[in-house]
């Protein structure tokens, strides 16, 4: 029941990027010479893929029967009594196979990899929820597959460090810089350099240099447009505003592109703030950063007045990265969509109400969102639909959490 | 005319039948000071061109060697501004050898290319690579650096096929960097003869000398790519000199240049060595 695609208008927001992969400043290909006609690669072997039947047939096949989609659009009931406003639904990215949304753009990119040759596969992890999806599909397709994790990642996440190495996957510790989530995205990227014949480099952010945001997002668009169809049914309405949290960005781009047309839907983004806003310890690059670029993209950025990166922080290792998606950086700008951040405390706070109220134990990431929900219900009010993306399920999070109520399990 | 620099200096060293050597060092490696004397040592002991590698915090096409220059040389303070006054102080002493910067893009973007390039030029700077600025990216950056009269040396590498040079050589002058391997930089190492054709090819679209780099390490290498191309770049044994120095508590600046001593021995004696 989709809607047929909006004309492409000088107000059609969701028709970025551009043919050199810009939304508006932001996007573009900043890679070293060597990669550049790998990019570009990609970039036509993907549009091919838009218009391949069987390509479609099968992706659609495997996120029915191997991922378990549609996810469910749920009415959390107890926490709309709760905040005492608009109504909230959650959509149950938490309920996919491998326990997030990550697994939706990987299905989509290792059939890709696969139609174009690619016999290698490399990711970078931060909490390894996307290392556990990569290597989850790649041994769905006996492809060996390598994840590049910062060693200090892999010291704080060790039971994904089993399950990549359980589903087959190769770990690689990453020890340069600060050995964390950027780091890791470094490396890869150094061995997608050097290995450009066989490999294939699964970028689980809708980040990176152009066709990536894109193809993440339109592989991630799918939570948006079941959301859309099933809100309809349920309501009968369009939501007045959704809701996701925000690191690279994948979740919340893929939530958000079916409704950027809307112009009833207020889109809201939320930022890890870490420590808070206050401090230098935070996560936020479009609320504490300012443009420029890395990884292959012009975007919001954590940096210094010299313009070196600097670390982000986040409780939610899955936030803790000092970019942001270009489309995101370019929605902020043009003023579509409205990026809130929320600190640690207000996520473990959120992440304990939502276990309590509705029996759901949320990823830390998500309960970056869960923690605006009050405000923005009541903004929103009585009467109104709030849909948030509940992204991911804590299951992971359970000893950072326990660590951080002083408990030990 | 600071691009009458790079030109000046092939122009002299095609009429000696030789190639260049070019050293790479990071800049406020492993402190400002000892860096501007390595840098000042540099023309004496064979450097025929300088590639002054300015710090950034995520290297990403840099193997370990660079990656832990850059970090020695940001933990010692070093800044985009920093770089230009060493270039200025070695400009005070030395008026014919090329300075060509090399780095990643955003220290530009928080400078403003316009502001950054007439800096630049102010400097003695002559050339300028940006590894992660393909020429898809480049305009803003080449229109700068054309205003200042500062060279964009582009870069192409063994995946730049026939269809992808002329984009690659669009803007270009100076010199063509030849990247002579799939990798990042000191990680593998580079086969004069799988060069040579590729040199001939970029020579021939470009009319410009070409550089080989990232993967010459030792004398005998930098001596086998001299009898092939117009210039041998080395980098990481450089930068690797400073941290083994270091880490023996050795003088830096004197084992930096003993071994730009050997590589550019090396290269002076490749074309002699060759039958005509």
């Amino acid at each position: 029941m989709n809607a047929p695609t909006p004309p492409a208008t000088p107000n059609d927001f969701a028709a970025y990027p551009d043919a050199q992969g810009r939304f508006g400043q932001f996007g573009g290909r900043y890679v070293a010479e060597t990669l550049m006609p790998l990019v570009l690669d990609l970039e036509a072997a993907y549009l091919a893929t838009r218009e391949d039947a069987a390509f479609q047939a099968e992706l659609s096949g495997l996120l029915t029967h191997y991922v378990g989609r549609p996810s469910p659009l749920y009415f959390a009931e107890r926490l709309t009594e709760h905040f005492g406003g608009a109504k909230i639904y959650f959509k149950r990215e938490d309920l996919n196979h491998t326990g997030a949304h990550k697994i939706n753009n990987c299905i989509g990119q290792i059939l890709l990899a696969r139609k174009m040759g690619k016999t290698r596969i490399i990711a970078e992890t931060g909490a390894g929820q996307h290392g556990v999806a990569t290597a989850t599909v790649c041994a769905r397709f006996g492809l060996p597959c390598v994840v590049y994790m910062g060693a200090v990642d892999v010291e704080r996440q060790k039971p994904n460090v089993f399950r990549m190495n359980l589903l087959g996957a190769e770990v690689t510790p990453v020890t340069s810089g600060a050995s964390t989530l950027k780091d890791a995205m470094n490396e890869a990227l150094r061995d997608w350099v050097t290995n450009v014949e066989d490999t294939y480099y699964l970028i689980g952010s809708a980040a990176g240099p152009h066709p990536y945001p894109m193809m993440v997002r339109d592989f991630q668009a799918i939570m948006g447009r079941e959301i859309r169809d099933q809100i309809l049914e349920a309501e009968g309405r369009l939501p007045d505003a959704v809701v996701a949290c925000v690191g690279g960005g994948s979740n919340a781009i893929g939530t958000f592109h079916p409704f950027l047309n809307d112009e009833s839907v207020r889109i809201i983004g939320v930022e890890a703030a870490g420590d808070g806003m206050g401090t230098d310890r935070h996560a936020a690059a479009i609320n504490g950063g300012r443009p420029g670029v890395l990884h292959g993209n012009k975007t919001y950025l954590l940096q210094d007045a010299e313009g070196q990166i600097t670390e982000a922080h986040s409780i939610s290792a899955g936030l803790d990265y000092p970019g942001i998606g270009p489309e995101h950086s370019w929605l902020h700008d043009v003023g579509r969509a409205q990026y809130l951040t929320a600190t640690d405390i207000e996520a473990l706070d959120a992440f304990k109400l939502c276990a309590e109220l509705e029996g759901i134990i949320p990823a830390l990431e998500s309960s970056h969102a869960i923690a605006r929900l009050p405000d923005i219900a009541r903004e929103v009010g009585k009467g109104g639909v709030v849909v948030m993306n509940l992204s991911g399920r804590g299951d992971k999070d359970v000893a950072t959490v326990a660590d951080h109520l002083g408990r030990t399990i | 005319m600071t691009k009458s620099r790079i030109e000046a200096r092939f122009a002299a060293l095609k009429a000696q039948d030789r190639a260049a050597f070019v050293a790479y060092v990071m800049a406020g490696d492993p402190d400002r000071a000892t860096s501007l004397e390595i840098l000042k040592g540099l023309p004496a002991a064979g450097a025929d061109l300088i590639e002054l590698g300015f710090p950034f915090s995520d290297p990403m096409a840099e193997g370990p060697p660079i990656q832990k220059a850059a970090q020695r040389a940001l933990k010692d303070g070093m800044t985009l501004k920093g770089v230009l006054d060493l270039a200025a102080e070695f400009r005070q002493g030395d008026d014919a050898t090329p300075l060509i910067m090399m780095g990643y893009l955003n220290p530009l973007v928080t400078w403003g290319f316009e502001a950054f390039a007439q800096a630049a030029a102010q400097a003695g700077i002559d050339g300028l690579i940006i590894v992660d600025c393909p020429p898809e990216e480049a305009d803003p950056l080449a229109d700068a650096l054309d205003a200042a009269d500062i060279s964009l040396i582009r870069l192409a590498t063994p995946t730049t096929d026939d269809k992808r040079l002329p984009v690659v050589l669009r803007r270009t002058s100076g010199f063509v960097y030849y990247v002579s391997v799939t990798g990042v930089t000191g990680a593998k190492e580079a086969d004069a003869e799988a060069v040579r054709p590729a040199v001939a090819r970029i020579r021939a679209a470009s009319g410009l000398p070409v550089a080989v780099g990232f993967g010459i390490r030792t004398p005998e290498r930098a001596g086998a790519i001299a009898q092939v191309a117009d210039a041998a770049v080395v980098g990481s044994a450089l930068v690797d000199e400073v941290a083994e120095a270091l880490a023996m508590n050795e003088d830096v600046t004197g084992r930096v240049l003993s071994k730009v001593r050997a590589l550019a021995e090396a290269v002076r004696r490749a074309r002699t060595s060759l039958p005509a």
